[in-house]
């Protein structure tokens, strides 16, 4: 079985559980014996080499007479008006966006053919990009084989849709994050336009959570016979976690975009009402975000900024060094498809308490769970963490049972279960 | 006869190093030393020797005793100077044997510890007088606080530590209808004189000088002394202070900042009625027309001549709160056991951190940015609190050691 996957984000190029979850699930399916070849928009050169494929969008040649065969654009819906993309702007400030028609090549390969820009970042053109993306992945449908189409995310559900279009083969979509979750109830019309467009042209839809799956099902009315439930995993880890020096502090992380999504702010307020009890304490906030800012100014209003780091953005090596600092994290997603970072905690050996609202809650029986806006309660169970170490051992030993199971091995035999139904 | 006194500040921060979480309990190295070096090098190079070289000139030139200066050196500047420009020092030390030059004494640490502990601001004040003493042989009887901070326990305390004189801004707030041009001395302790600052004149040569935009550009000798023979007769004393940092870095060499300042002495000079002097000689000369009373702090900085642009935010609040917390815990440590402590927590005081912090960007931005090492004052303050849990880890682990 050959599948062409079309993805945004792969190890080292990532910003978050995109990628991770990406490569992990390429990594399984290719265990399985399942041909894989990934399309991202460009490729760093030190992505992790093995037995896939992986291609960079702008490395798609485009044939000189490219302007004939723009018919494909007449099937693809076409926006042409400004808007802004909060949530994916790497950037606090937040420009508008004119999106305009024709992606124009922009370099010339020896043989005479084109191919285009891609810078690979969320940056203020993103939406332009994504459009260029499904259009050179669309030159695809003549070269490549395969057997099925699987595309992660909005960002490449129009690439999917072309290919399917014109080639006839079926069409996955992999939904990690929507809009909704993002943003909340307002989503931005484009970028849910996208995926409803997705959702509705897909033979199948694979959601990580059943959390995800119900948004699919209700807020983009999707029959729920369509939409699978598949539930990330972790790869194991590489490098074993160092030994923890005795320390005073205790080191309570939030680690994430530090955005509406993310809830932060939960975070902050949580630690308002544990730091004057708990005195060894002491808050990290790690990632960047549209409400860094806010949550600095509120951190300095609560007069809590000796008790609170900020570290901007962290690559995956910091990630693991912040994890071993780490006495326990915490994720108050206000809505969280998965959450793949909180087994990446547990995997370095941090307890997590992770919210109701996110998916990874359903695969972590024991961690304690707590409603994102019950700032009280999160509060309280941080206390514990921190406290009382009989908690702290329960929790890990459970939690390493359970993340024993979840293997990328087990999560890929499902995906092929689901490619099965297909009736290829 | 007028009096034009001269007060040039020489102060630099230890600036702090992109310090990150990562190096909280694994560094305490605090500090940019590159940074810090270059620039105290740099500000040698361009401002304090050949400025020193051109006072000694003047100070030579116009004997006996026409042309002196009133300077206060902040003991983070003399650190530096010690640590990354020796030869500085010795410049100022030469300067200082000249005869022509009063010392003021300040916070050590160029803090603003007199808005939060009484203590903490006499400790500083002693450790600076030690200094000059140790350096230049000089028993400081003038006073300036950091940013001509003043209010009238200050002056209180001032006076009560020895001191005869102090440096204030000739705010409206302070003097209403008065004019900064006499001799004041403060409500709050009475031998006490206050000199204070002519903002009008001091700041054309600090911050107008070669503003193009401004009206009065070029700003010559010529013109300037016009503009001080102008006073009214009895108006016999005009308080100029400013940083030194002026000649030649705030306002570069290209745009003759320094033969304007020789010229406009000279020409002064030419007036045989006119003496540059110092706090002082304007004590002994002078009788005190009238009282100046500040309840509350005031400043030189910013249209506002108050603390908002160290203290205004919640960001500066919080630092400026979390640092003093410490004090206690930092005065349960003997400074010849923890000489590394003691040498952080006054590093740490300095007020150009806070003012680092300052949100204010579009009324005196301009003003702000200038040597600001951060491009943003949250990254300015996520920095410093992070140096701040390091230090407080170090202090509460001595403490417990010395239990």
């Amino acid at each position: 079985m050959k599948v062409l996957m079309l993805g945004w984000e792969f190890p080292p190029r990532i910003a978050g559980g995109l990628g991770v979850a990406c490569y992990g699930l390429v990594k399984g399916l290719t265990h399985h014996g399942i041909n894989v070849t990934f399309v991202m928009p460009l490729r760093s050169g030190q992505e992790p080499t093995n037995t896939y494929r992986l291609l960079g969008a702008n490395e798609i040649d485009i044939p000189a007479d490219y302007t004939r065969t723009t018919t494909f654009w007449k099937q693809v819906r076409f926006y042409g008006v400004e808007t802004y993309l909060g949530p994916y702007l790497e950037q606090l400030e937040r420009p508008t966006l004119t999106f305009h028609a024709a992606p124009e090549p922009v370099s010339e390969t020896t043989s005479g053919t084109l191919r285009l820009f891609f810078s690979g970042k969320y940056g203020k053109d993103l939406l332009e990009e994504v459009y260029r993306y499904a259009y050179a992945v669309s030159f695809l449908a003549q070269k490549e084989e395969f057997d099925i189409i699987h595309a992660h995310d909005w960002l490449t559900y129009l690439g999917g849709i072309a290919l399917k279009r014109l080639t006839g083969k079926p069409l996955v979509v992999h939904i990690h994050a929507t809009e909704y979750d993002r943003s909340g109830e307002n989503p931005n019309p484009i970028i849910r336009d996208i995926e409803a467009q997705g959702f509705a042209e897909a033979d199948l839809i694979i959601a990580v959570s059943f959390y995800t799956r119900a948004i699919v099902v209700e807020k983009y009315g999707i029959p729920p016979e369509k939409v699978w439930a598949i539930h990330n995993a972790v790869l194991p880890k590489d490098r074993q976690p160092i030994t923890r020096p005795r320390r005073r502090r205790k080191v309570v992380t939030f680690l994430g975009r530090v955005t509406y999504q993310k809830g932060p702010e939960y975070f902050v307020e949580a630690a308002a009402r544990l730091a004057p009890k708990v005195p060894e304490a002491h808050f990290v906030v790690a990632g960047t975000g549209d409400k860094l800012r806010a949550i600095i100014q509120r951190v300095a209003e609560l007069r809590l900024g000796s008790r609170f780091s900020f570290t901007g953005f962290l690559p995956p090596t910091e990630v693991e060094n912040l994890f071993d600092l780490s006495d326990v994290y915490v994720m108050p997603s206000v809505s969280e498809p998965f959450g793949i970072s909180a087994l990446e905690a547990l995997r370095a050996g941090v307890p997590v308490i992770v919210s109701k609202q996110s998916g990874v809650a359903e695969v972590l029986r024991y961690a304690p769970k707590v409603d994102f806006w019950d700032v009280d309660r999160l509060a309280d169970l941080i206390y514990g963490v921190i406290k009382y170490p009989a908690i702290t051992s329960f929790f890990r030993k459970f939690a390493q049972d359970e993340l024993a199971q979840l293997q990328w091995e087990k999560s890929s035999n499902r995906v092929i279960e689901a490619y099965k139904t297909l009736h290829l | 006869m007028r009096h034009i006194c001269l007060y040039f500040q020489v102060h630099q921060p230890f600036r702090l190093r992109i310090y990150r979480f990562f190096d909280i309990e694994e560094s305490h190295d605090y500090y940019h030393e590159l940074n810090n070096r270059v620039l105290m090098q740099r500000i040698a190079r361009k401002c304090y020797l050949p400025m020193n070289t051109l006072l000694k000139k003047l100070i030579t030139k116009h004997t006996p005793k026409r042309f002196s200066v009133a300077f206060s050196i902040s003991g983070m500047a003399l650190e530096q100077m010690q640590l990354y420009a020796p030869e500085v020092l010795e410049s100022f030390q030469d300067l200082h044997a000249t005869g022509g030059v009063e010392l003021i004494g300040e916070t050590y640490a160029h803090s603003l510890a007199s808005l939060k502990s009484e203590a903490e601001f006499r400790r500083q004040v002693a450790l600076h007088t030690e200094t000059l003493k140790k350096l230049f042989s000089a028993q400081p009887t003038t006073f300036r606080n950091t940013e001509l901070v003043f209010f009238d326990k200050l002056a209180q305390w001032v006076s009560d530590m020895g001191y005869t004189a102090i440096l204030a801004e000739g705010t409206d707030t302070l003097l209403g209808w008065r004019s900064p041009n006499y001799l004041y001395t403060s409500t709050a302790a009475p031998k006490l004189r206050v000199l204070l600052r002519n903002y009008q004149f001091s700041d054309d040569i600090a911050f107008r000088f070669s503003n193009q935009a401004w009206p009065e550009w070029p700003l010559t000798a010529d013109k300037f002394a016009v503009w001080l023979n102008q006073l009214p007769e009895n108006e016999i004393l005009v308080n100029l202070f400013m940083d030194y940092e002026t000649f030649g870095e705030h306002q570069w060499p290209e745009t003759g900042i320094f033969e304007f300042f020789e010229a406009w002495v000279d020409k002064m000079l030419q007036n045989r009625d006119v003496r540059y002097v110092t706090p002082q000689v304007v004590m002994a000369d002078h009788e005190p027309v009238g009282e100046v009373e500040a309840p509350k702090p005031l400043s030189w900085a910013d249209s506002e001549r108050d603390l908002t642009a160290w203290l205004g935010n919640d960001m500066q609040q919080d630092a400026f709160e979390s640092l003093y917390a410490l004090e206690p815990l930092i005065q349960k440590l003997p400074i010849q056991k923890y000489p590394d402590l003691h040498r952080d927590w006054l590093r740490l005081q300095t007020s150009d951190h806070f003012y680092y912090m300052c949100t204010k960007f579009f009324s005196d931005g301009d003003v702000h940015k200038y040597f600001n090492p951060y491009d943003n004052p949250y990254e300015a303050y996520v920095t410093y609190m992070n140096v701040l849990s390091d230090f407080r880890q170090r202090v509460e682990t001595a403490l417990t050691k010395a239990e």
